[in-house]
């Protein structure tokens, strides 16, 4: 473990503790968000490290949501979003004009709080990516499908209903074929967004045994509400405040030795 | 009370235009069969006996209202995704009366115009000898449609969840991948309905059709000859018609096979939309 003072604003630092010889797949370098004249992020630095599971926790409101779709530009479907700042993918600056947004969001794929499968069956669904890009029927793309689900523990639920509607599967079911179809694109890192909300305890349990299964391959960061889910499933917490990064560390530290007062009572239940 | 009384008004008077329309049409069924109205050209509504074949009619209107849809179609659904999914919200709000707004110009501003100004151009660009012709009112009436065809699509395009256009952009998918691939598909059929919708309105449209398609009654080889449609038909003849006689029965004919069309092309339009609307409820 070594200890790195990231730099916030100039005149405040937040001391980080991480491990050492892992590298950083994501990071944020003071990046501000506005939408109109509100700054709904105010110069959040964070590292997104390699293969781990970073968690991402806060009161409703404070701008999770933001933060996480910064990492695959889809704020930039909000037309009124401005960025300032940079954020980094294998040190490449991601809000560079020359950056190519598709070819982006190929490498950073996004799993949503509500599952939102297209109207097509399960295996379009998983198909979808690959076809965009240029996988042909013939040249291994039922493969493709099939080690997908696999992988997002779907397969023995679904191997008969391929040709069947995606909206007759169950929540959680739904949301692993979006984790498979996520998958099937290739990606470097996958972005959850409060991925379990919609889901009772036994999908919420399978879709955190999924990530830990996929972290070894896989970047995760996740935002929840949940701050169990956060203890149990995460190797990093970031802490968030109405815009504002509190603290981030080992999430076992982060929540038996709070450095902050204000993560403390959050995590305390003693918060607002 | 009121609006049910005004509701019944409506409904009333409806079947009784329709009645009517039988009434003074179905007879001319003791001079021709309904084979040879059809499906004959030759149209001799006064002469001794008078001739009564509508094919080149139907044909005109056909012709005249595909070549309407062949335009109307890629411009209006291309500019309904335009306005749903690429327009910032203030260049969409902005737009969309306007639109609404073109299909409330008088169809014989648009006849006028496309007098003074199209034909000429259509004549000039195709070496024609005039450009009063099929295609021209083609043209003129895709303008007349596409105010519908936007609006209803666009509508579609914006009812479906945005949560499908997420899914595809954060997939890799580009803005037209994803409007091709899944929003047109999930708003098929109010898409569908609005262009049924549109074409009614250009099958039924009369004064733009009269004033710039030429009036010629033959067969029609090329969408650039001179043409009649029925609607067209009907008002030139209907003051010449001796009231309560052939002629004017064979107009009220071509009334009827007008209003089964159209009747018909609102059905399919009205399930279409019904269909949509249970799809997201
Ligand atoms: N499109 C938008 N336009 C204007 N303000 C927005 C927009 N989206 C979010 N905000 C505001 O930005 C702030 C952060 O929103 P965000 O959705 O990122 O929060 P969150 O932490 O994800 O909340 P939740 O836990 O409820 O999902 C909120 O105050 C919100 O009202
Ligand atoms: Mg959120």
């Amino acid at each position: 473990m070594s200890i790195v003072n990231l730099t916030m604003t100039e005149n405040r630092t937040v001391p980080v503790v991480f491990e050492e010889n892992v590298a950083v797949k994501m990071r944020s370098q003071a990046v501000s968000l506005f939408y109109d004249k509100v700054e709904a992020l105010k110069e959040v630095t964070l590292p997104i490290l390699a293969n781990r599971i970073t968690a991402i926790i806060g009161p409703s409101g404070c701008g999770k949501s933001s933060y996480l779709r910064l990492f695959n530009r889809m704020n930039d479907l909000i037309w009124n979003a401005k960025v300032k700042g940079q954020v980094y993918l294998d040190e490449e600056a991601l809000y560079d004009p020359k950056i190519d947004v598709v070819e982006l969001r190929k490498r950073v794929g996004m799993v949503f709080q509500k599952p939102n499968p297209f109207p097509m069956s399960v295996f379009d669904n998983v198909a979808y990516g690959p076809r965009l890009h240029g996988a042909k029927e013939m040249g291994g793309l039922s493969e493709i499908v099939e080690r997908c689900l696999r992988q997002a523990a779907l397969w023995e639920e679904v191997k008969d209903k391929l040709k069947g509607s995606a909206f007759a599967l169950s929540g959680g079911q739904q949301q692993r074929l979006c984790i498979a179809r996520v998958l099937a694109v290739g990606p470097e890192v996958i972005l959850l967004d409060e991925p379990c909300s919609a889901l009772d305890p036994a999908s919420t349990m399978r879709i955190e045994d999924l990530m830990q299964e996929l972290k070894v391959n896989y970047t995760l960061a996740i935002v929840t509400h949940n701050m169990q889910q956060a203890g149990r499933a995460s190797d990093y917490t970031a802490y968030l405040l109405m815009g504002e990064l509190i603290e981030f560390g080992p999430t076992k530290s982060l929540f038996t030795y709070p450095r902050d007062k204000r993560t403390e009572d959050y995590l305390t239940g003693r918060w607002g | 009370m009121v609006l049910a009384a005004a509701g019944w008004m409506t409904v009333v008077i409806l079947v009784l235009i329709m009645i009517m329309l039988f009434v003074e049409g179905l007879p001319i069924l003791a001079v021709t069969n309904p084979f040879s109205f059809l499906f004959t050209s030759q149209w001799y509504p006064v002469s001794d006996p008078p001739v009564f074949g509508i094919l080149s009619l139907i044909i005109g209107s056909l012709m005249i209202t595909a070549t309407a849809l062949v335009i109307a179609i890629p411009l209006g659904i291309g500019a309904a995704a335009f306005l749903a999914e690429i327009a910032p919200p203030p260049v969409r709000e902005a737009i969309k009366p306007v639109i609404e707004l073109l299909s409330g110009i008088p169809s014989i501003v648009l006849g006028f115009i496309g007098f003074l100004l199209l034909a000429p151009a259509i004549q000039r660009i195709f070496n024609l000898d005039s450009g009063l012709n099929g295609l021209t009112a083609g043209i003129l009436l895709a303008f007349m449609c596409l105010p519908t065809i936007v609006s209803i699509s666009e509508d579609a395009l914006s009812a479906v969840p945005r949560e499908y256009k997420e899914a595809s952009l954060a997939l890799g998918a580009t803005r037209w991948q994803t409007i091709y691939r899944v929003l047109i598909p999930a708003a098929r059929p109010g898409i569908v309905a609005s262009v049924m919708l549109g074409m009614g309105r250009a099958i039924g449209e009369t004064m733009t059709v009269l004033m710039v398609s030429g009036g010629r009654l033959a067969i029609p080889s090329f969408i650039t000859d001179p043409m009649s449609a029925m609607t067209g038909r009907i008002a030139i003849e209907i003051n010449n018609a001796v009231f309560g006689g052939l002629q004017y029965q064979a107009l009220f004919a071509i009334g009827i096979v007008l209003f089964l069309i159209t009747f018909a092309i609102n059905l399919v339009a009205d399930l279409v939309l019904e269909k949509q609307r249970r799809r997201y409820a």
